[in-house]
């Protein structure tokens, strides 16, 4: 894992003394609430319906035991004793008070973390494959060079007032894990003939309002070159993006209207406008922080381990578990635990600060103290041996950990929506539990295979439900919450964006609306078909049918 | 409107010169980008020192065949939201353009490091903000990650200070 | 038969720790719906609007707006969904929030 030197100690230090000053000028009135919110944003904390709201950043989905106990602590002290994991790999508080916030920050400083530039019209937290560095399929770690972005987009003098908020999402492995086509960049590492790595770049992916597919400008970045770079297409959208529209200011919009042609040549030109001399120093930054990143110890150990089978032997529940929730590793004998935060009737990613602690010492006992936040909102030991996993799964349960539900139905992604959004049109949190009690059965989930379903309380898509395979937007007709449904999103290599089924759905209407989706789905695959591979083959009819036959 | 350089309040000597009007002899004048392309046949021969404003919706290239012989270029933030200026600045001071480069609109002291760091040497500052508060905020940070920035209050690098032997990217720039 | 009473009531977050507050004809900031001024006629409005004013510029309150309401019997109901759960809580966490603080509005985020 990455850890802090003396600089990095030292500037994020420096910040949380700029905030706490900037925060006490606010509250003397020195600055006004217009001048203040941009700079409390790129702080991280948003005003939301009943509170303040701080997102703090996890950079890559990467955290030790004594980080998550931090947040733990954080949870207990400054909030109402839990936090929301999100789809963007970060961690929000609920509850927080602005006469706390800079006393959070100091906490956050001293276990090496900080809210910089989770909001705000900046580059955001970088996020990652949440296998990184433990998945079978990978081709690199994708975490050190999305250090070296972290860092190099840390209070980026020229990129802090974007048109709109910039979103980096890396993945080492082909089969992609991070969503990089929905992100205004995506990076995906390539090697060439002579074994060198190279990024694909991929620009000008988003949901919100308007989602779109990332269009790939360049196959092969060398590496060497990703900074300068990336530094030639930020200062294209800095001056080229739209200001007159926030909802036409992200890239994509820039992209769209110019038209990926001329999109590319516009960076292509800026790039060679001030050619680099050398990148020789971000090469051997590259090289420092890969050190960090380096494989734990692994012990040399046989692919079977007889304790593990023994234990599936005896207790269906664990070998269910087992089955759904652990992931191949890149070595024998070790295993990847997704820890599920979607328990029957619960709040997709909220944790509470007891449940986070027993997360960091399994972390510390069994996973190199090492763990990990997914975009759906989960949290992974990545390096886990299989003969652990029995004792792991025994501690996860008796804590209300240990649903089996990973890549299911029940395993939901959705955003806080209207029960804490400001921005929101419905809530997303009843939808959610209502479908997972619906399906509580895992038993039956399994029958449906893997299904993504996603669900967002406005058109902002913070749930990411434009590439659910199943998607549930929350909107608001004459003052109450309905609910569209979409079919066929997908954040993966083959990503795409969901089709809207028809007319909306009362909220208590949802889950079975969903059934009658799935029991359509098993109906017509094909032996062995998975419900998006379903759903791409028929297309959109036999699911409208089957949902409006009665209506 | 006060003016900072070098962290003091200064007299501004430049004047602007409105599309129209005349130009006053061995001055140092501010005329506009349209001006400055349209005239130059002209202005090339000015007598005094010349300097030029842009909207920070134009592109800094326009100015390309120019700089060497400008004194001073003149950048906007309508808002402080807006920054389109930084990149302009940074484009212009990667040309090579070593002259005064100055912030005008809405500066507030929370981006007033940015600014320096971007390459801006002088700001037209409003009357809001005592003196002290602007050098105080010229030196909020340290340290910056990134290179090739213009460090007016001396801060460091970090990835230059980590890999000793690197000098940063650029030479200061030389005020106006 | 019940009584009610439309009008419109003047909310904010305190600056301080972002808590939804409502504005009472007394010029305070309660916590709590019930206490707040339910106003019909634009003057009364306006002397809101020019109260709420004041209280941003003393840094009391941020981010202040009028909302629609009624009163029923004595007890504010605001419009939408969203206010209501302003005066509540988090409908999905019943334990927190003005709702478990004795500072509740009167009626549920969502009816029936
Ligand atoms: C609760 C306060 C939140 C606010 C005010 C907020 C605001 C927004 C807005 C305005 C957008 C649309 C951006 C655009 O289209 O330009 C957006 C998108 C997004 N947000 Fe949030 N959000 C919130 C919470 C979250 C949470 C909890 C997550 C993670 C679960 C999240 C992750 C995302 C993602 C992934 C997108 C879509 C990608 C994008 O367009 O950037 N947000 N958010
Ligand atoms: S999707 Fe809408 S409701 Fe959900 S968190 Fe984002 S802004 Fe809020």
């Amino acid at each position: 894992m990455y850890r802090y030197d003396e600089f990095d100690h030292q500037f994020v230090s420096e910040r949380t003394a700029q905030f706490r000053d900037q925060a006490n000028r606010r509250m003397s009135g020195e600055l006004t609430e217009d001048e203040f919110r941009p700079l409390r944003l790129m702080n991280g904390l948003y005003l939301q319906l009943h509170a303040y709201m701080l997102r703090v950043a996890i950079p890559y989905g990467t955290l030790s035991g004594k980080q998550m106990r931090q947040l733990a602590y954080i949870a207990d002290k400054y909030d109402r004793g839990y936090g929301h994991f999100t789809t963007r790999q970060n961690i929000q508080y609920n509850w927080i008070k602005l006469e706390e916030t800079a006393d959070i920050l100091q906490a956050l400083a001293d276990v090496e973390m900080h809210a910089i530039q989770t909001s705000g019209n900046c580059i955001r937290n970088v996020t990652t494959d949440h296998w990184a560095g433990a998945a079978a399929d990978e081709l690199l770690d994708p975490r050190p060079i999305g250090e070296l972005i972290r860092q190099w987009s840390s209070l980026h003098p020229e990129f802090s007032f974007l048109p709109r908020k910039f979103k980096f999402a890396i993945t080492g492995a082909p089969h992609d894990r991070a969503a990089v086509k929905v992100h205004d960049i995506g990076l995906r590492a390539h090697k060439n003939d002579k074994g060198e790595t190279g990024w694909e770049v991929m620009v000008g992916g988003g949901q919100g309002r308007t989602p779109m597919i990332a269009v790939t400008v360049r196959e092969f970045l060398p590496e060497k070159e990703v900074i300068p770079y990336m530094e030639a297409i930020m200062r294209v959208y800095n001056l080229f993006g739209r200001r007159d529209n926030k909802y036409k200011a992200r890239i994509k919009i820039l992209m769209h209207e110019l038209g990926a042609e001329k999109f590319k040549a516009e960076v292509e030109a800026e790039y060679a406008r001030h050619p680099v001399q050398t990148t020789e120093v971000e090469q051997r930054e590259l090289t420092r922080i890969e050190k960090y990143f380096a494989q734990p110890s692994f012990e040399k150990m046989s692919r079977f381990a007889p304790h593990f089978e023994n234990a599936k032997r005896e207790n269906v529940d664990f070998t269910r578990w087992a089955k759904n929730n652990l992931a191949t590793h890149q070595v024998d004998g070790y295993t990847i635990v997704n820890i599920s935060l979607k328990p029957e009737g619960g709040i997709p990613g909220d944790a509470s600060g007891e449940q986070m602690r027993v997360m960091a010492t399994l972390a510390e006992r069994y996973s190199f103290d090492e763990m990990r936040v997914s975009h759906a909102q989960n949290i992974v030991l990545p390096h886990v041996k299989l003969e652990d996993t029995f004792a792991i799964w025994q501690v996860l349960k008796a804590n209300d950990l240990a649903a089996a539900n990973y890549g299911l139905i029940g395993d939901i992604i959705a955003c806080p929506g209207l029960d804490y959004c400001a921005l929101a049109t419905a809530r997303s949190i009843p939808i959610a539990q209502a479908i997972s009690r619906k399906f509580a059965d895992v038993k039956k989930q399994e029958e449906y295979g893997p299904v993504k379903l996603n669900i967002s309380g406005c058109i902002n898509a913070c749930g990411h439900h434009h590439v659910g395979h199943i998607g549930i937007l929350g909107l608001d007709k004459k003052g109450e919450e309905f609910y569209q449904i979409t079919l066929g999103g997908s954040s993966s290599e083959n990503a795409s964006i969901g089709t809207i089924l028809g007319p909306g759905f009362a909220a208590h209407e949802v889950p079975d609306a969903i059934e009658t989706i799935l029991n359509t789905y098993v109906k017509l695959r094909e032996p062995g078909e998975e419900f998006l591979g379903a759903y791409r083959r028929l297309g959109p009819k036999p699911f409208k049918e089957a949902l409006y036959a009665t209506a | 409107m006060p003016l900072l350089k070098n962290n003091q309040f200064v007299n501004d000597e430049w004047t602007r010169v409105a599309d129209a009007d005349a130009l006053p002899e061995g001055a140092k004048i501010i005329v506009n980008s349209a001006r400055l392309i349209q005239d130059w046949d002209l202005l090339a021969k000015y007598t005094g020192l010349l300097g030029v404003s842009i909207a920070n919706n134009e592109r800094a290239e326009i100015l390309t065949p120019y700089l060497s012989q400008l004194s001073l270029i003149v950048l906007n933030f309508p808002a402080y939201t807006d920054g389109r200026a930084y990149s302009q600045a940074k484009d212009l001071r990667l040309d090579g353009y070593r002259g005064e480069l100055r912030a005008e609109g809405n500066l507030l002291l929370d981006q007033f490091q940015f600014m320096h760091q971007v390459g801006f040497d002088s700001f037209a500052v409003n009357e809001r903000f005592a003196l002290q508060q602007w050098q105080a905020a010229s030196k909020q940070m340290s340290l910056a990650y990134q290179r090739g920035l213009f460090r007016i209050s001396g801060e460091r690098e970090v990835w230059s200070q980590r890999h000793q032997g690197f000098a940063p990217w650029e030479e200061q720039p030389h005020a106006g | 038969m019940s009584t009610v009473e439309k009008g419109q009531v003047m909310t904010a977050n305190r600056l301080r720790d972002g808590d939804a507050v409502f504005l009472t004809r007394a010029g305070i900031w309660s916590e709590k719906i019930d206490d707040a001024a339910l106003v019909q006629e634009p003057q009364a409005t306006a002397a809101l609007e020019a109260r709420a004013a004041d209280a941003v510029i003393t840094n009391h309150i941020t981010g202040q707006y009028l909302i629609d309401a009624e009163r029923i019997d004595g007890k504010i109901r605001a419009a939408l969904t969203r206010e209501r759960i302003r005066t509540l809580g988090p409908s999905v966490r019943t334990d927190l929030g003005k709702q478990a603080t004795g500072t509740a509005g009167a009626f549920a985020a969502v009816e029936g």
